[in-house]
């Protein structure tokens, strides 16, 4: 999506993407996260629990006793060595990332409601969040403690992303609001119109949609929201993926990215790959895909179906493979790259 | 010749058909036994001081137990959402209605609802009417019964007001054999009653005199032919003039500022204290309906919204019948057309299930602060105390003083009020 694409790992291809392994969980998947040092894939569950996964031996430890509910949101400190689980219980805990018989580090009542996205700065000092009580909090990564609450949504908070600049958030929510915040002063600068990714449907009465993939380009000079549009019938699951790509400075919408011919589906997270396109994972009637956009062009330039519908993505630190998080009971890794000879 | 409502003329049995078929049914019902008292209107004149009512909140679409009156969290059907206490101890509900679980001293939770039906038509049709729905005949609603035995009959108001969460007003043909006098008059979006203002080119006195013209040949005709037909196009214009008198009762406007805050600014808080209000004056059954629960895509995401709304509204609402000495004399209902599937959807969804779900019931002679049923740990099937729509239908109006096993008396015909195979639920009924 950016017009400098970064450093291009050898082999990247997306046309030549293959599941590189699967690994099967004990319950629905909700969530999945690479750490940093690219050693493991975490992923939350229709449970409490959350299972890692070494991506070296398959290996799987389960984190047991963090939360109340599910799981909906994963974030690593800089450095690998902590992460944090947001719960439906409104809590975020820290844990110990390698640990062989892992307990609860920290818990920070984060949260009235489901802590729905969380991310860490590039500096590795903030932990945000965002969560169904419409705030956005930043957190000390070092300490738990508070250092600041965004106050501005008008609804569920839906997802947070550090701009490249490091100097500001943007986070995203259910009415389609992109809400971009100066890290320093918590001030909000402004918004991006992102209410395409919003239904309000008055026959069933019900609020749809909202910005579930938010990012940045690596450049930092566009800004991707994705989720939904055409829900004709919210309850019944009748919608298609979206992505809106805004200009960063101007806040203006420069392109509506679809999805030609996928007739049922949602983005639920994007992602900027190496060479510069973004990357969204769609679940929905159509099944699971991964979506590959350039900035230049409002269709897909490629399109990965993976085996099951798909729920979350994360981009692997080697910036080839790909985890994603499946109603079938696994966690997939998929390879952008063709299948090792 | 002068025509008795059971003369089983010719001409009579014709036209009741075609009423049936087009317009509306025969009014001549009356109830065999005690409740035919209501016909005598100094009986219930002394009744009306101690009315019973009906108040029913239809979850359109289908309410999750799971997410409301039977939490089961921490198990795989469970979902996201924890359970949280009540106001009565040992009793625990969902965590999306905190303010409802204030109130659940004064509630009946009925846990093990099984009405094998799971097509939103026939469970509707079951639910609020206590039978399966059959080709071979038309049963009138819950609220059309209530009308019918719990109304006194000089009240001049409509006893079956029906609140719908938008769409125009007008009339239901829900009475069947009790006749278009007690079909309900639904209230779009909490609206007064349709055509209930008079033309501004029609004078007062012309209105006057308009309707003294209608009486006086309706009269004429009526001296030679009355039959259940010409009764009940009478009662409806009667019935017209009545609510363009009250049509002020259906202002939800008139209560104060402070109750809507309460209440919640939103539609279903408005039609929660229009309910409040038409009880008040004295209608004897009034239905809202909050939709929609049809959730089998984001269940959970879905239910954050709707029963975020409920929770402040029906509470409230629960919490001032109480508080106005009304609870004793009004049998709330919270039902759908059946409950959500323990099964978690690929789409986060659950879809239709009507073996194991719930009902909530309060008021009259409904025991307060209890749990009664039994669902297993996952929700899948029931396992203890077991009950359906007929079931239900009989304790509504055993709670309401109305004995369920009786009859109508439908031209000489005697039609049980209720379905005469099932029966009430005992352990409920204080």
């Amino acid at each position: 999506m950016n017009a400098a694409p970064s450093a291009i790992p050898p082999g990247f291809d997306p046309k030549l993407a293959h599941v590189l392994t699967q690994y099967p969980t004990e319950f629905p998947v909700v969530s999945c996260r690479f750490d940093p040092k690219g050693r493991y894939v975490f992923c939350g569950m229709e449970s409490s629990t959350i299972h890692r996964f070494s991506l070296a031996d398959g290996k799987k430890v389960s984190f047991i006793g963090g939360h109340d509910s599910w799981v909906f949101s994963l974030a690593f400190s800089a450095d690998g060595a902590r992460f944090f689980s947001g719960g439906g219980d409104g809590q975020v805990t820290e844990w110990d990332t390698a640990a062989d018989a892992p307990k609860p580090v920290r818990k920070i009542a984060a949260h009235q409601g489901w802590v729905r996205a969380m991310s860490v700065s590039s500096d590795g000092k903030i932990l945000v969040t965002g969560g169904n009580d419409r705030a956005v909090r930043l957190w000390d990564v070092a300490t738990g403690k508070p250092i600041r609450e965004l106050s501005g949504h008008k609804n569920h908070v839906y997802s947070v992303s550090f701009h490249p600049n490091g100097k500001t958030l943007l986070s995203g929510d259910l009415l389609g609001a992109v809400n971009e915040w100066d890290l320093a002063t918590g001030k909000l600068l402004g918004t991006f119109d992102a209410k395409a990714l919003h239904t309000y449907e008055a026959g069933q009465a019900v609020d749809f949609g909202g910005v579930r993939g938010l990012c940045a380009s690596s450049d930092g000079k566009l800004v991707a929201a994705g989720g939904l549009h055409k829900g004709t019938n919210p309850l019944g699951a009748v919608h298609e993926p979206l992505v809106l790509l805004f200009d960063a400075i101007s806040r203006k919408q420069v392109k509506a990215q679809i999805t030609e011919g996928i007739t049922g589906g949602v983005i639920w997270r994007l992602c900027p790959v190496a060479d510069g396109s973004v990357m969204g994972a769609c679940g929905g009637s159509n099944g699971g895909l991964l979506f590959f956009w350039k900035a230049d062009s409002e269709k897909p330039w490629h399109k990965f179906a993976l085996p099951s519908l798909a729920r979350d993505m994360d981009l692997h630190v080697d910036g080839l493979r790909v985890a994603t998080a499946h109603h079938d009971k696994h966690v997939r890794i998929t390879r952008l790259a063709a299948k090792a000879t | 010749m002068k025509c008795s409502y059971a003369c089983q003329s010719a001409e009579h049995a014709v036209a009741r058909r075609q009423f049936l078929q087009g317009v509306a049914a025969t009014a001549a019902g009356s109830v065999v036994g005690g409740l035919g008292l209501f016909a005598n209107p100094a009986v219930s004149a002394a009744l009306n001081n101690q009315q019973k009512r009906v108040v029913v909140f239809n979850m359109h679409g289908g309410l999750s137990q799971l997410e409301s009156w039977d939490p089961k969290p921490g198990t795989d059907t469970g979902g996201p959402f924890r359970a949280i206490d009540t106001s009565v101890p040992g009793i625990k509900i969902s965590e999306l209605l905190p303010n409802i679980a204030k109130q659940m001293h004064h509630l009946c939770l009925v846990r093990g609802v099984n009405t094998k039906e799971d097509d939103h038509g026939k469970g509707a049709y079951l639910m609020t009417h206590g039978r399966r729905e059959s080709p071979a005949a038309d049963y009138p609603t819950l609220g059309a019964v209530c009308a019918k035995t719990l109304s006194s009959e000089d009240g001049g108001l409509p006893g079956h007001i029906i609140i719908t969460p938008g769409g125009g007003g007008g009339r239901g043909n829900d009475s069947a054999y009790l006749g278009p006098k007690y079909s309900s008059i639904y209230l779009g979006n909490g609206n007064p009653p349709s055509h209930t203002v008079r033309p501004g080119k029609v004078t007062e006195p012309m209105d006057t005199v308009r309707n003294d013209f209608r009486r006086r040949v309706d009269q004429r005709f009526l001296n030679r032919r009355r039959t259940a037909v010409t009764d009940a196009y009478t009662y409806s214009y009667e019935q017209a003039i009545q609510l363009m008198k009250q049509r002020e009762i259906f202002d939800v406007s008139k209560e104060p500022e402070k109750d809507h805050e309460r209440y919640g600014k939103y539609d279903l808080g408005r039609h929660c204290l229009l309910a409040r209000r038409l009880l008040e004056k004295g209608i004897s059954f009034v239905q809202v309906s909050h939709s929609n629960y049809d959730t089998h895509n984001e269940n959970f995401n879905f239910h954050i919204e709707q029963l975020g709304e409920f929770d402040r509204s029906f509470a409230a609402f629960v919490s001032d019948l109480a508080s106005r000495g009304m609870l004793d004399s009004t049998l709330i209902v919270v039902l759908s057309e059946f409950g959500r599937t323990p099964n978690i959807n690929l789409y986060y969804g659950r879809d239709h299930w009507s073996h194991a779900w719930s009902v909530v019931l309060a008021g009259s002679k409904i025991q307060r602060g209890i749990a009664y049923g039994k669902t297993n740990p996952r929700g899948t099937e029931v396992v203890d105390g077991q009950v359906d729509h007929a079931n239900l239908f009989h304790t509504y109006l055993q709670a309401s003083g109305v004995d369920s096993t009786d009859s109508f008396d439908i031209e000489g015909r005697d039609v049980p009020i209720a379905d005469p195979a099932s029966k009430m639920i005992k352990q409920i009924l204080a």
